[in-house]
């Protein structure tokens, strides 16, 4: 079985307390952390290979080492507006284990020189905040956040934030726009948040689960850490799988192995007398998968050879009983109603392709609807400021391209079926 | 899904007719909303004056120590809604102006916040919020009957708002529902008609299938 790093003892009843976090080596990382120059923490975190787990996939160590050298006020964003259709790993890790969050952020910042740090969690995550808001408070009151913690000079001042429910806030413009009590609209890129953020501050960005990683890393040392895993994809994965499964849930995974192991093996497989016709390997942007494609590992560069991406992790199956055209109905439902209006591309890409699906689901297509459609999807990719509508168009084109037969025969189905007036 | 697709079909067939111009709202788009929350004829309003603006004591209070948690006093914005809504139900304009006054920034600037979010209410809503997830993998799993048997299941109670919702991020207890901030899943159609009355009975929703009891599904996270 492979290593079990975020997930060891998740559900040890209690861990979202401090003592019982503590009993199990928690905060030790910290110490251990405060003891070192904080560039060789950053150094760390490179070493370890640590690539972005909320999306992108973007090093870690890296993008700590864009921020400036500056005594300018620098901001520690957490990223928790877990909103990707398909993806709830971050829930499951702030609900049960907190502190190991809080312990990450502390020593990212001590790294980075940070002294003010937000977690922006989705509104809708009320027993989350709550579990998270309590932990804060615990960890302020042991002096693992405050001022001079630990005796080593370094203050921090923790926020937890919560949103109100926009899918659009989890993009890290908009996130901030959010937190600056704006709508959530995204901004213009460059500058990038690591020059030009928060207040506009340099800030630094990560998600839950990659900030969490950050203690075990710093237990293990980078160059361990990078040791699990591939050469690219260094370490475990929290990987959510969803859907036509029979046991879906959160599994630890060591990223390189074949995804049919996930699905079948960790996640149970489709429903007994099913076959899977499609799968999300990241989320519900990605580009869809078939089952020829259940050998490919998972990991950033095998996803992204094989024309689709990693994502936030989030496996969603589908299986034969349901048509492409429900799929590709959600998804431009989902990202028309979440669009934030900013871009035209987006905005229209995202509100005609849901009326073209709604109209070949009525019969009521015309025979250059598909066409147009994918044309449609084409002419979003890359026009806006952030990837909102390339979301949609992602998978919506990849339904096309694989499915074309199939939407087709589903289009000419839907024809010949009387109309209810 | 079907009902909804069917009825959506039937209007199409009955009120499209190529002949007829375009229908158009009074502001003269296809499209309703933008100005739903404007009243056209009057100025804009401004930051409300603190002199004649009564704010509930306990709400100024909870404001204000959201304003001291940030270095800029607008990213309280959106927990200054947050307990507004808890405390008027809705983001009436009153409870706008309330907000606005404590804050310091117009009522339209908080208008323009709140009609982002999908979780405030610009217009009166029930007191418990059922939220049915319908985004793909809940869907999946049949999420689209399951928001038809609580809209049915809610009908008559009046207290009880059903709506359906993206992504709730619980996609392992699909379908599911969040029941005034509650997760539970996987829910069926006795489900439905359970919440309501555990709702009406003031109990906690579905005890049995409250997420926050569910174990991790990996076999390698057992306790050690």
């Amino acid at each position: 079985m492979s290593p079990h790093i975020l997930f060891e003892a998740i559900d040890e009843p209690g861990l979202n307390t401090l003592p019982v976090y503590e009993a199990r080596g928690g905060y030790q990382a910290l110490k251990q952390a405060l003891t070192y120059p904080p560039a060789a923490i950053v150094q760390e975190i490179s070493d370890s290979g640590l690539r972005g787990r909320g999306g992108a996939g973007f090093k870690m160590g890296q993008k700590a080492s864009f921020l400036p050298v500056t005594d300018a006020p620098k901001y520690l964003v957490c990223n928790a507006d877990e909103s990707e259709p398909g993806t709830f790993k971050d829930r499951e890790l702030m609900q049960k284990s907190p502190h190991m969050l809080i312990e990450g952020i502390v020593i990212t910042a001590f790294g980075t020189g940070i002294h003010e740090a937000f977690i922006y969690i989705r509104g809708e995550y009320e027993y989350q905040a709550d579990i998270l808001e309590a932990a804060i408070n615990e960890a302020r009151a042991a002096g693992y956040i405050g001022e001079n913690i630990l005796g080593s000079g370094h203050n921090l001042k923790l926020v937890l934030h919560r949103g109100a429910g926009a899918y659009i806030c989890g993009e890290e413009t908009g996130l901030l726009d959010s937190l600056e009590g704006k709508r959530g609209n995204p901004r213009l890129k460059p500058p990038f948040p690591a020059i030009e953020g928060l207040y506009d501050g340099p800030t630094l960005i990560n998600n839950v689960e990659t900030l969490a990683t950050v203690p075990h890393i710093i237990t293990m040392g980078g160059k361990e850490y990078a040791q699990i895993g591939t050469e690219t994809s260094t370490g475990t994965k929290l990987v959510s799988v969803s859907g036509d499964v029979q046991k879906p849930g959160n599994y630890e995974i060591t990223l390189g192995i074949p995804s049919r192991e996930i699905i079948y093996d960790l996640a149970g497989g489709p429903p007994p007398g099913r076959e899977i016709k499609m799968w999300f390997p990241g989320g519900s942007s990605s580009p869809v998968l078939t089952a020829e494609d259940l050998d490919v590992p998972y990991d950033f560069d095998s996803m992204a050879k094989a024309g689709t991406m990693l994502g936030s992790g989030a496996i969603i199956v589908v299986d034969d009983s349901h048509t492409v055209l429900e799929v590709a109905f959600k998804l431009a439902k989902f990202y028309a109603h979440e669009s934030c209006g900013k871009c035209v591309p987006c905005r229209e890409g995202t509100n005609w392709t849901q009326k073209m699906i709604e109209r070949m689901q009525d019969g009521l297509a015309t025979p250059m609807d598909l066409d147009l459609m994918a044309g449609v999807q084409t002419q979003i990719i890359g026009n806006c400021l952030c990837v909102l509508g390339d979301a949609m168009a992602m998978p919506v084109g990849s339904l096309v391209e694989k499915f074309r037969s199939e939407i087709e025969a589903e289009i000419a189905a839907a024809q010949q079926r009387p109309v209810l007036v | 899904m079907s009902a909804f697709r069917s009825e959506r079909a039937g209007k199409v067939q009955s009120e499209f007719d190529p002949q007829q111009p375009v229908r158009r709202f009074a502001h003269g788009s296809r499209v309703p909303g933008w100005d739903e929350h404007v009243d056209l004829t009057k100025q804009p309003a401004t930051i409300p004056d603190p002199a004649t603006t009564e704010v509930p004591a306990q709400l100024r209070k909870a404001i204000e120590e959201a304003m001291a948690r940030y270095p800029d006093r607008h990213s309280a914005s959106i927990p200054a809604l947050h307990l507004a809504q808890a405390e008027h139900g809705w983001c009436s304009p009153e409870a706008i102006t309330q907000v606005a006054c404590v804050m310091r920034v117009t009522p339209a600037y908080l208008t323009s916040v709140a009609s982002f979010y999908d979780m405030f209410a610009l217009e009166p809503k029930p007191e418990h919020d059922v939220f049915v997830c319908t985004n793909i993998s809940c869907s999946l799993l049949g999420a689209d009957e399951f928001y038809e048997s609580m809209c049915a299941a809610a009908e008559g109670h009046p207290t009880i708002g059903v709506r359906g919702f993206e992504c709730l991020g619980a996609c392992d207890i699909g379908p599911m529902a969040s029941v005034d901030g509650e997760y539970v899943g996987p829910l069926n159609e006795t489900d439905a008609i359970q919440i309501v009355e555990d709702i009406e009975a003031g109990r906690s929703v579905l005890e049995h299938k409250q997420l926050r009891y569910r174990a991790c599904a990996d076999p390698g996270a057992a306790t050690q």
